[in-house]
């Protein structure tokens, strides 16, 4: 098998929550929020992986530990075998930004609002220092508009990001991460603050260009609906670990974890019959704090299947279940 | 025969803006029977929770209602003067559940303080046989009495969210508007309040507009959806014959462009363009611009509702 593009191993990054004086005098030990707590995957050249979960549970921050937006508390990122928590250097930092782009969740409010679509999309090649005149950059411009369907260009770069739909703001954000040719993008959320209809738009446009051009992806989202359709793989985390992880098609239609499984009872389907049926959600209570994370298992306090001096003692291993498909779970294949 | 508890014919709410007037309910029709919950989907910026808030008798500034008629419960309420609909109609004939539940609660007072209020103002009653009722109704929605006493900070958004449903319930009233109930919250907690939702129809007999952008939501709880399209249902009926045998192509649109859980698509649809402007929308059938099949006639003339089916409507010149 190829080598992996992006490779993260035990990613950790803890936020410290202030004491405060008195605290500090009573010599109360620091607390953290473990926000990503130990996070290892692979993504492949034109492939699409979804991180899944729900709001919390870090994917957002992974996200961010990739972009190099954050700093990792521990554990090592390497893109296309290079280890990028080593880089340092102001330069170093601008070359891995060339690499990789991020397409936010907001179209409203990722961009400038004082500035054109023409300004919007020249600015990063302004910074990266591509194109060396008006003309090359206006070149480029028009180009990557045409390839994310905003035609014709003319029309819409002398334009301000409020004078487009949601939609067309979007397209002019994925614009904008396409510019400077990255080699990974991360996605955060695209397409969850749109119309459905306009949704399908968008990844459509997206799926499209990882074929043409391809882009691989970091997809996150908290729709297993779309992670099935436009992901290759899915991750499914919860406060902060990955507890199931395998092909899209896989762990949506055979869920071990039974988080997994609860995330997926939990989605809801275009089937009216089901209206008068009250669907059993196997799931308790609601998700604890990422300060004091339950021990052994931290979904063990939520589990129907809890074990008794197994699943609250002790931290289960993320253990290949079945090729390609791993799961963390003391349980897995006996549930 | 269910009685007809909401019924609104021809009901026209425009917004007076400096730019023009935005005709964001445009003749909208429809019945609501006890026990019965209509879904109410369409774009953003199609009218649907304008519909809903006019519907409770306080369209948004610069709105007006313009024509039509709103009937709850028999008593017509278009034009009645804002004292009374406050004293008589609004929480006790016909309350709405609000979007975005984490800003709908005031910080600086109890939840108990806050959900007491109407039966105080409404119902006259004491402070303690209204805190007695206030946690009854907690109790229903499956939180503890005790959070009477909490703060809305003290809650998670689940919480919350049970809490505004409660308080929109607690004056019994006929109609319940529930405007977007669940964007906002995780999964888990969306499909906990949606089977909340169903145990309170079942075991109180709710009649209830649901209004959502998401159909698969829809299609959790509807028995009967309308489609809204530009201000105007484009398409009414039967849940399962909307998601079986949609009619309108902008119903079928919307439904292929949803992905499936388990099932293989290979291209999602979408519509293309965007929704009119409302100020001047397209003569004609307003989906014209967008719609594939449009002919002719689709630009002179606008389609009226037909019945192709029973309980099935729809507007549209292919039919």
């Amino acid at each position: 098998m190829a080598e992996p593009i992006l490779k993260v191993e035990n990613l950790k990054k803890y936020f410290p929550i202030k004491r405060g004086l008195l605290g500090a005098l009573r010599g109360e030990p620091p607390r953290f929020v473990r926000a990503v707590d130990g996070v290892s995957f692979e993504v492949y050249k034109q492939e699409v992986f979804a991180l899944v979960g729900e709001s919390g549970c870090g994917k957002t921050t992974t996200g961010k530990l990739v972009m190099k937006l954050l700093e990792p508390t521990d554990g090592r990122i390497y893109l296309e075998g290079k280890d990028v928590t080593e880089l340092k250097t102001q330069e170093e930092i601008k070359a891995y930004r060339r690499k990789v782009q991020m397409i936010f969740q907001d179209p409203f409010s990722s961009m400038n609002p004082r500035f054109r679509i023409y300004d919007v999309l020249e600015e990063p090649l302004l910074i990266h220092g591509i194109g060396e005149t008006r003309a090359e950059r206006e070149e480029l411009i028009y180009k990557a508009l045409e390839m994310v369907k905003i035609v014709p260009p003319e029309d819409y770069v002398g334009r301000h990001p409020h004078m487009l739909s949601g939609g067309q703001r979007q397209r002019v954000a994925i614009a904008r991460a396409l510019i400077l040719n990255p080699t990974f993008i991360v996605a955060d959320e695209p397409v969850s603050m749109l119309d459905v209809s306009i949704r399908a738009e968008i990844l459509e446009l997206m799926k499209e260009l990882k074929e043409k051009m391809g882009v691989t992806y970091l997809y996150i989202t908290h729709d297993l609906s779309t992670a099935r359709y436009f992901s290759d793989w899915i991750a499914v985390m919860y406060l902060g670990r990955i507890v199931e992880m395998g092909p899209a098609k896989v762990v949506i239609d055979n869920p071990i974890h039974p988080y997994t499984r609860a995330l997926l009872a939990a989605v809801p389907e275009p089937i009216p019959e089901r209206r008068n049926i009250i669907k059993e959600l196997p799931i308790k209570g609601e998700v604890p704090s990422a300060v004091n994370i339950p021990p052994g298992c931290r979904f063990h306090p939520r589990c129907v299947y809890m074990e008794k001096g197994l699943c609250d003692v002790k931290h289960p291993q993320l253990i290949e279940y079945e090729h390609n498909h791993w799961v963390e779970c003391h349980l897995a294949g006996k549930i | 025969m269910a009685k007809t508890v909401l019924e609104v014919k021809d009901l026209k709410m425009y917004y007076f803006t400096s730019r023009g007037v935005v005709k964001a309910v445009d003749n909208v029709s429809f019945e609501l029977k006890k026990g019965e919950v209509l879904g109410l989907a369409g774009e953003s910026g199609c009218g649907k929770s304008s519909l809903g808030f006019t519907l409770m008798g306080m369209p948004t500034p610069p709105g007006k209602i313009v024509g039509g008629s709103v009937k709850i419960d028999g008593r017509e309420i278009v034009g009645l003067p804002e004292d009374v609909l406050r004293r008589e109609i609004r929480w006790q004939k016909i309350s709405m559940i609000f979007q975005g539940a984490m800003n709908a609660l005031n910080p600086v007072y109890t939840i108990g303080y806050q959900m007491i209020e109407p039966l105080i103002y409404h119902k006259g009653m004491e402070k303690e046989e209204a805190l007695d009722r206030a946690m009854k109704y907690l109790e229903l929605v499956g939180l503890s009495p005790e959070i009477v006493y909490r703060y809305p900070h003290e809650l998670s958004g689940g919480m919350k969210q049970r809490v505004i449903i409660a308080t929109a319930l607690i004056l019994e009233p006929e109609v319940v508007i529930a405007d977007e109930p669940t964007t906002a919250l995780d999964v888990v907690v969306q499909a906990q309040i949606i089977n909340l939702m169903k145990k309170l129809k079942k075991e109180l007999g709710l009649s209830m507009i649901f209004i959502t952008h998401d159909l698969s939501i829809l299609a959790e709880i509807s028995d009967r959806v309308a489609i809204m399209y530009a201000g105007k249902i484009i398409e009414i009926g039967d849940s399962q014959k909307i998601y079986y045998e949609p009619a309108h192509p902008y119903t079928q649109k919307l439904l292929a462009a949803i992905p499936r859980l388990h099932e293989d698509v290979d291209k999602l649809e979408f519509i293309p363009g965007q929704p009119p402007n409302l100020i001047k929308p397209p003569s004609g059938c307003r989906f014209h611009p967008r719609c594939p099949y449009a002919m002719q006639i689709c630009k002179e003339q606008e389609p009226e509702l037909k019945e192709i089916d029973k309980d099935h409507y729809a507007a549209c010149w292919l039919l």
